[in-house]
């Protein structure tokens, strides 16, 4: 593999994706970032107040709630879906057409617009008329219009039922890229299953959950459009998170300082994460990052047989 | 070449090794797409009927939710809206990604890696966060209520994941094509639009799938952006509450005509879906 070339006329290349990106992202950022430190009365009428929306947005009792309630969220659905991804991945059809047909219907409640996924969801869990409010109805009272714990549940349930297939397509194409001559390596070391996805199989699978655990937690940080519809963010505030917070206080309150010093800080939160995110995507694709680990003593037992194998196919 | 003198065993990955997992697979996808099917049905039957009785079979089925989509002129403009600005941002999100995913696979030039890191941060960032300042550009420059903004606004998280897609693709034809045509006289535009592009097709195929796909689903910034004009779909079904209540019918058969989109192409992208949402890095 050639190396890369240093050539700096490759930013004329570039240059397309940083104006578009400039015009959708720059811009928008710099006008927040205006709005959170002065009082806009009117257009001509500002008035520079520094750092106190930000102090408002940090003791505002709303605002910390909906941060807890969307921690909490992205840790129960991640304990969730990252364990019921790599069981169902494990499972999976791994060749024909049922491994095709597997993977389309595994992904198919990726590609639905969230609202839908929303309405999908409202319409099942409805007291009256949906097959999961009516069935846990016969069991134990379910209204997720006034019980704020059952329409938490069923932002969960809705969450891992939309999202699950994520990790499992990302835990199947992990497991895809693992060679048999491990699981012949475990064999002949009569590894149990439980070793052999302990052993061989998670050690593998270190960068793909790591993409899968990141990836889960920035968009059920940032999520909106699902909780919107099924809830609205209540009963009350209770499944108010924070995107529904900030949307209400910048479009409907209209309150521009406010919201834009909690863009500002809701926006930092990701770009932390982001960082993290990308170095770990970049780890492997670092001069010397490669790490020395079993893989390479299996690869060289893989080779020693291949090696006798010919041998033997010259001599006979 | 093979390792005869090893036992050749059925992984544990082998579909057919244990019969049970298979069947384990398939009653949890049953379960799975409950919810989808119970949409389907919601869809096929009288509004009197969900009100009056539950039933999980519907014991008569009406086309009229799908009949009164089609016949309203509100609902057919806001489906074609919604296939307009995806559309739109589809051809603009990968013409301009091709040429800077190729400079990121080909290339190290000066702040590079700071470039690409900036890029991903707008995949991830917050909707809600730009809703506002969206909101007062794009009425700013005339565009508010227009396919076109909707359009522009989602290349703020369609860009980035063209380019990262892109590169990841691009990554992986060898070098050495690139020499050998300019060594043949290639012309760099002639190589990239007639020898390079060509190679690449069934990543910019699937890179077209996502990109037109995160465009469809998103709600937050598309609902800030339209009025009555350029109403989405997604907007669209939100207006469903009369003074009769919900139209249940109606509103469960636009959700499965939101949904047929995706569900038709999804078959040509099956092996590299895991790579979409993965952002080109599995």
């Amino acid at each position: 593999m050639l190396s890369k070339k240093k050539n700096n006329r490759a930013w004329f290349l570039v240059l397309p994706v940083v104006l578009v990106v400039a015009f959708t992202a720059i811009i928008p950022l710099m006008t927040v970032a205006n709005y959170s430190v002065q009082d806009v009365f009117s257009p001509a009428n500002r008035l520079y107040v520094g750092l106190d929306f930000f102090r408002a947005i940090a003791t505002d009792p709303a605002i910390i709630a909906a941060f807890q309630r969307n921690l909490i969220f992205s840790t129960q659905i991640l304990l969730i879906e990252i364990p019921l991804g790599i069981f169902i991945a494990r499972l999976m059809p791994r060749e024909g057409w049922k491994a095709a047909a597997a993977l389309v219907i595994v992904a198919i409640p990726l590609i639905i617009p969230w609202n839908v996924v929303g309405i999908t969801w409202r319409i099942l869990a409805r007291p009256d008329v949906g097959l999961l409010g009516v069935t846990v109805n016969q069991f134990r009272p379910f209204d997720i219009g006034n019980t704020p714990a059952d329409a938490w549940v069923t932002m969960v349930a809705m969450d891992v039922w939309h999202w699950t297939p994520l990790v499992t397509l990302l835990v199947y194409a992990g497991l895809r890229s693992i060679p048999q001559a491990y699981y012949q390596a475990a064999a002949i070391d009569a590894a149990s299953p439980w070793s052999v996805f302990r052993f061989v199989e998670l050690p593998k699978l270190r960068r793909v959950l790591m993409i899968a655990i990141l990836l889960r937690f920035m968009d059920s940080f940032m999520i909106y459009a699902e909780p919107y519809i099924l809830t609205g963010g209540g009963p009350g505030t209770s499944t108010e998170v924070m995107s529904i917070l900030l949307s209400v206080l910048a479009l409907i309150q209209f309150d521009l300082g406010k919201s834009a010093a909690f863009s500002l800080i809701y926006f930092l939160i990701i770009q932390v994460f982001s960082f993290i995110f990308f170095t770990v995507l970049t780890l492997d694709e670092r001069p010397g990052a490669t790490k020395k680990t079993k893989r390479t003593v299996i690869h060289k037992r893989e080779d020693a047989v291949d090696d006798a194998a010919s041998v033997e196919g010259g001599r006979s | 070449m093979t390792t005869t003198n090893i036992p050749v065993i059925q992984g544990p990955l082998r579909g057919s090794y244990f019969d049970w997992r298979s069947w384990l697979f398939w009653l949890i996808m049953a379960v799975w797409s409950i919810p989808l099917l119970w949409l389907v049905s919601m869809s096929l039957r009288f509004n009197e009927d969900i009100l009056a009785k539950f039933e999980v079979i519907p014991s008569r089925i009406s086309f009229r939710g799908y009949t009164d989509f089609f016949s309203d002129p509100l609902w057919v403009g806001s489906f074609i809206n919604s296939i307009s600005y995806t559309t739109i941002n589809m051809v603009l999100s990968v013409a301009v990604a091709l040429p800077a995913a190729y400079a990121f696979s080909r290339y190290t030039f000066s702040g590079d890696k700071h470039l690409f890191f900036w890029l991903l941060t707008n995949r991830m960032a917050p909707a809600a966060v730009f809703a506002l300042p969206f909101f007062q550009m794009y009425q700013a420059v005339g565009l508010f209520d227009t396919t076109y903004a909707v359009a522009l606004a989602h290349m703020l998280f369609n860009v980035p994941l063209a380019v990262w897609i892109l590169e990841g693709f691009m990554s992986g034809v060898p070098k050495q094509l690139d020499e050998i045509a300019e060594i043949d006289g290639y012309k760099f535009g002639r190589f990239f639009v007639m020898i390079f592009i060509p190679m690449i097709r069934a990543g910019i195929g699937v890179t077209m799938f996502f990109t037109f796909m995160f465009s469809w689903v998103e709600l937050l910034i598309s609902k800030t952006l339209t009025g009555p004009r350029a109403m989405p779909l997604s907007v669209q079904m939100s207006t469903t509450s009369t003074a009769a209540g919900l139209d249940w019918a109606l509103l469960s058969a636009a959700g499965v005509i939101a949904i047929v989109p995706g569900v038709i192409v999804i078959w040509f992208v099956r092996n590299y879906i895991a790579k979409g949402f993965a952002l080109g890095r599995v």
